[in-house]
């Protein structure tokens, strides 16, 4: 027990870590520019005065690592700062947004991975057949496609009937049931986007162990084949299935971008596009942040999950 | 129901012409080359002709387009005719034409990222094997931090920063994308460099340059190429999203991802013709895909185990 404690504390300090120097690379990116960010954003015709105001609103007086501590302090305590081009509190604006967003990517992995873990395990069972043939190639050209052209082939085959909206109105007075129905489309295009990968390296990986001395033993005692997947095979498969699932679900996060500009979804990808186009950097910065952490907690959640699994990597010294 | 016909009439048709490819290939090719032809799965083989294709069209693309690229030549979304193949855009230009001419600009600009990419990519990563110390250390760390943000979002990020234009789009993306070259090919020339051959050379009194040239870059050819492959869908694929959010390549340039974002509205009205530009850029990336595949079986050597 104590040596899961530790480990679990040590993975938590690097994942405390790896967000610090994630947020300084967000903040420190506008660092970059030549000049500062007040003259590119007004570009060569501005006025001296001009640039000086929208200094001082940025609060581009201070020195970086000044400018960096307040920002760092706000967020912490859930201020954004305000919009460049709204002049709104960020905080507001992303709200509503985030919670469609989550709502969004947990619909579609909870289609996803319970479909692709299936897909994978009997294409592993099946091996060479023509169903894992198809699901295989399948899942190669779908891994291929880009979200635009799965979610559009989507809206051709069943938004035009009617059947599903192709834009998504959401309302707070809907319906659980009614929200389900009106983000069924996004989701499903999401779904196809990482169930592909999900299921590839499900099968590959009881594949890889379906050699070992173990299984043949098994196979040996005559067991039955669905049995030796899923009794034998599958619980020692569980670290790299576990990895590939946190790895397709934060996919998902850049997924979701896409996504949401096609089916005109209220989540914060679309407010994310809109603002790189206004080149609104503070909503920007902030919208990287939130996407960023929740990419390291994924990757960091993974990462105990599987070794957790693995009593050999516990005791790894 | 006509997509799915259409899409097993394609399927259909490339079967036989994906062997018909194959037998070309084993006809015409020296002896050496002709014999890993024939070996080629037929999945392979009908990528490489995809490719070839696509290359043929992005060079030729003046002689075979039958309208100029930006020229106005009809009224807005004019359905498909004698004239038109294709019907016009959203604002009356030949829609054909533009698919053309967007095999030269966005997969041309892919290309340019991806090599820009892995140039910096594979000379940071094999000088950081190779020198070791403290050179390693700043440069891992540094890409480690990079990579801890998803490439999209990141990417993202940056054009807010340097405004969007075809030059930062480049840079931006081949900047992203130079840290996962970085990470393949330092743990690559990890596996060389601690070889005897290598400590041979440097005891031979041999210079850095000399080093990466002749040891160590033609031992890790292989596993870099079909990295390339690899690389250039994900550079594709950003490019051509981030083109279709309005963000990447700008009008008046004909590029794929951005037809599709124009004309998309046609969609809901059960016209295909924005799937085109969608279906170009998947076609090849599902072409590149099949044969960075077989490439990666070849290389590897790997037999999947028998039951």
């Amino acid at each position: 027990m104590h040596a899961v404690l530790v480990m679990i504390a040590q993975r938590l300090a690097l994942g405390g870590l790896t967000l610090f120097v994630v947020s300084v690379v967000i903040f420190g990116a506008t660092e970059l520019l030549p000049g500062d960010l007040a003259s590119t954003l007004l570009g060569q015709a501005a006025t001296p005065e001009t640039v000086a105001a929208l200094r001082r609103q940025l609060g581009l007086e201070d020195p970086a690592p000044v400018r960096y501590w307040n920002w760092l302090t706000g967020v912490l305590q859930g201020d954004f700062g305000t919009s460049l081009a709204t002049r709104r509190p960020i905080a507001d604006m992303l709200s509503a947004r985030l919670g469609n967003t989550i709502f969004l990517a947990l619909y579609a992995a909870a289609i996803a991975v319970p479909l692709s873990l299936c897909l994978g395990i009997l294409a592993a069972l099946w091996r060479n057949s023509i169903f894992d043939r198809v699901a295989n190639a399948g899942a190669l050209s779908a891994i291929s496609f880009p979200e635009f052209f799965i979610a559009y082939i989507l809206i051709f085959l069943l938004a035009q009937s009617g059947a599903f909206p192709s834009m998504v109105r959401l309302s707070p007075a809907m319906s659980f049931g009614d929200k389900l129905y009106v983000t069924f489309l996004p989701a499903l295009t999401l779904t196809l986007v990482v169930t592909a990968h999900m299921m590839r390296m499900t099968r590959a990986a009881i594949i890889n162990l379906m050699a070992s001395p173990y299984i043949e033993m098994a196979r040996l005692k005559g067991l039955s084949p669905l049995r030796i997947v899923l009794r034998h095979a599958l619980p020692n498969a569980l670290a790299p299935i576990i990895n590939v699932i946190a790895i397709n679900l934060a996919y998902l996060i850049t997924g979701v971008v896409v996504v949401e500009v096609v089916f005109v979804y209220p989540g914060l990808g679309q407010l994310m596009v809109d603002s790189v186009s206004k080149r609104d950097i503070a909503v920007v910065q902030a919208i990287a942040l939130i996407f960023a952490s929740a990419y390291v907690l994924l990757n960091l959640t993974a990462d105990v999950l599987s070794t957790l699994t693995n009593p050999r990597l516990m005791r790894r010294k | 129901m006509g997509l799915l016909i259409f899409l097993v009439l394609a399927i259909a048709a490339s079967i036989p012409l994906a062997w018909g490819a194959r037998a070309a290939m084993t006809r015409v090719l020296p002896h050496e080359m002709a014999r890993t032809a024939r070996d080629m799965p037929l999945t392979a083989a009908f990528g490489l002709t995809v490719i070839v294709v696509y290359v043929l069209v992005a060079i030729f693309a003046p002689l075979l387009a039958p309208f100029p690229e930006r020229a106005v030549v009809g009224s807005q979304f004019q359905p498909w005719d004698g004239t038109h193949w294709l019907g016009t855009d959203r604002l009356g230009r030949d829609m054909l034409s533009r698919l053309i001419y967007g095999a030269r600009n966005t997969v041309g600009i892919a290309f340019a990222t991806t090599a820009l990419a892995f140039l910096v990519g594979t000379a940071l990563g094999i000088l950081a094997a190779l020198r070791g110390g403290w050179l390693d250390q700043v440069l891992s760390r540094f890409v480690d931090a990079l990579m801890a943000i998803p490439s999209l979002i990141f990417a993202l990020l940056l054009l807010t920063i340097f405004g969007t234009s075809v030059l930062t789009l480049i840079l931006v993306i081949a900047a992203v994308d130079a840290t996962r070259v970085y990470r393949i090919a330092r743990s690559v020339a990890e596996g060389i460099v601690v070889m005897d051959y290598i400590e041979a050379a440097r005891l031979r009194g041999e210079g850095t340059a000399y080093l990466v040239r002749r040891e160590i870059l033609p031992n890790a050819l292989a596993p870099l190429v079909a990295e390339f492959g690899l690389r250039f869908c994900f550079v594709f694929l950003t490019i051509s999203s981030l083109s279709f959010l309005g963000l990447g390549i700008q009008p008046p340039l004909a590029d794929w991802g951005s037809m599709v974002r124009d004309n998309a509205t046609l969609i809901t009205f059960g016209d295909m013709t924005p799937l085109l530009p969608a279906g170009a850029i998947a076609l090849l990336t599902v072409a590149v895909n099949f044969v960075v595949d077989w490439q990666l079986y070849r290389a590897s050597g790997l037999k999947e185990a028998r039951i």
